[in-house]
């Protein structure tokens, strides 16, 4: 896609389209990866809510497996995450390796 | 029929925003412009416009809520002076980079320190490069009637920028002078309901303001905000001629006085180009050709036009009543910059004048007039910059 010259743009820096912020993906902002590990999850969703982004999906009340085109890697999700049996359910792991 | 009245330059202005009855007011209190907000909250307080009042605690919050006013689609405008201006300081890039056209009259004031409440260029000309367009007032008539058109320049479809209307602290906004009222139907038609742009409110359009801009293209977004200044001047010059047919006012980009045939002459802003004309009237009479120059519009600056008007004559002084500490005063190196490109041009010189509400007398018209004349026989400039009434 030719990018845009200033001719082209809009007024006023104004995003004219609405949730336009999907086609932004930010995954590889990441350094840290969550990884999920369904065998200590119990499906708390604490992940879900405390994620600052929409990067935990869930289905039919269940959580499936994270978004990797818009997680940061924050790790809150990691933080909040109570695990079970003193296991985590997820863990945070450096990308790249 | 037109009606005429003694009044100050604030209540002027307040008076012209009652008859344009704006949407949305930002209001904060600030000497010398909390007389023009009060006089407009009691104008609300009585039912006389149907303007949303939003009170706040800082200049900064002021220029904020205006700023989600105009993006939600409103027709806002506030005021404010000297330290409220500094304060607004990063919000006026904002709301002239998201081209939101919100007026704003300016009651000039020095800026701190030390602590002075008097009319100077100070504030004003620290917002110079903000993105706003700036018109200037030499009186309370001249703040009433830009305060009007400053509407129609900000909301026209090829501009939709916010608009300054600088008059000077004290020396016009509390002093009372003999003006003309328009009728307040005048007005409204005048200005006309407000055009919605691109609103916040417009939920089945969602849009997003402010939006993050990196390397990518930010640097296309100020290239398209500098072509919209560049058709500024013709809006101002076309809204200022239906403006002389409704009010018989004639306005420019700037006004020359007796400038035509001048050998020398004063560039000068707002209220002290009064004192000058009447200075240069003497000088006239002595068979001395001055002239004065006063510009309107400040920003965008009229560089061809001005150049144009001044290049025939030898000597020029720009008058500031503000400095940049270290360099030449703002208004001189506008003007400096503008006779550069002639081939012909005059020699400058630059006094630094009435900083902090000091006195700007005749006799400093006098004395600088003397100058210019003895310069434009010599052709030499001893000292380019140098502050006049001024206790050595």
């Amino acid at each position: 896609m030719k990018a845009k010259g200033w001719r082209d743009l809009p007024p006023g820096s104004v995003v004219l389209e609405g949730g336009s912020a999907v086609k932004f993906k930010t995954g590889s902002w990441r350094a840290y990866r969550p990884i999920w590990k369904e065998e200590n999850c119990i499906q708390c969703l604490f992940c879900w809510i405390y994620c600052p982004d929409m990067s935990v999906k869930v289905k039919d009340g269940k959580r499936e497996e994270f978004d990797y085109d818009y997680c940061k890697g924050c790790g809150i999700c990691a933080l909040e995450c109570p695990g079970k049996k003193g296991q985590k359910a997820i863990e945070m792991v450096e990308e790249g390796k | 029929m037109a009606k005429v009245v003694a009044v100050t330059g604030n209540e002027a202005c307040a008076n012209a925003l009652r008859q344009v009855n704006p949407d949305v007011c930002g209001i904060y209190p600030i000497t010398p412009q909390t007389d023009m907000m009060q006089r407009f909250a009691s104008y609300i307080a009585d039912g006389k416009v149907d303007t949303e009042p939003i009170l706040v605690e800082s200049e900064h919050s002021s220029m904020s809520a205006c700023i989600g006013a105009a993006a939600a689609g409103g027709r806002v405008i506030t005021a404010t002076s000297a330290q409220g201006l500094a304060l607004m300081w990063e919000m006026l890039f904002i709301a002239s980079g998201d081209r939101l056209p919100i007026v704003m009259p300016v009651v000039n004031r020095a800026l701190s320190a030390p602590l002075n409440i008097h009319g100077d260029h100070s504030d004003a000309m620290g917002a110079r490069d903000s993105g706003w367009i700036q018109l200037w007032s030499e009186n309370g008539q001249e703040a009433y009637d830009n305060t009007i058109q400053a509407f129609r320049i900000a909301e026209h479809m090829d501009i939709r920028l916010p608009v300054m209307v600088c008059l000077d602290g004290f020396i016009i906004s509390h002093s009372i002078e003999r003006l003309e009222y328009l009728e307040d139907q005048q007005v409204k038609d005048f200005v006309g309901p407000f055009k919605n742009f691109l609103p916040l409110l417009d939920i089945a359009k969602p849009k997003s303001y402010g939006p993050l801009i990196l390397t990518d293209m930010y640097h296309e977004y100020k290239r398209a905000q500098h072509e919209v200044m560049t058709k500024v001047q013709d809006v101002v010059l076309d809204v200022a001629k239906d403006f002389e047919k409704m009010s018989g006012r004639k306005y420019g980009i700037f006004e020359p006085y007796r400038l035509e045939d001048a050998d020398i002459a004063i560039v000068i802003l707002n209220s002290a180009a009064g004192t000058t004309k009447d200075v240069i009237d003497e000088f006239r009479d002595k068979g001395i050709k001055a002239g004065l120059l006063k510009p309107r519009l400040f920003r965008p600056f009229p560089y061809t036009e001005i150049a144009d008007a001044l290049k025939h004559t030898k000597a020029v002084c720009v008058m500031d009543r503000a400095d940049s500490f270290g360099g030449y005063g703002p208004l001189f190196m506008e003007v400096s910059s503008a006779l550069y490109q002639t081939d012909k041009r005059p020699a400058m010189i630059n006094k630094i004048y009435g900083l902090g509400g000091r006195d700007y007398m005749p006799s400093h018209a006098a004395q600088v007039l003397t100058e210019l004349n003895e310069i434009a026989k010599s052709g030499s400039v001893k000292t380019i910059k140098e502050y006049i009434g001024v206790r050595e």
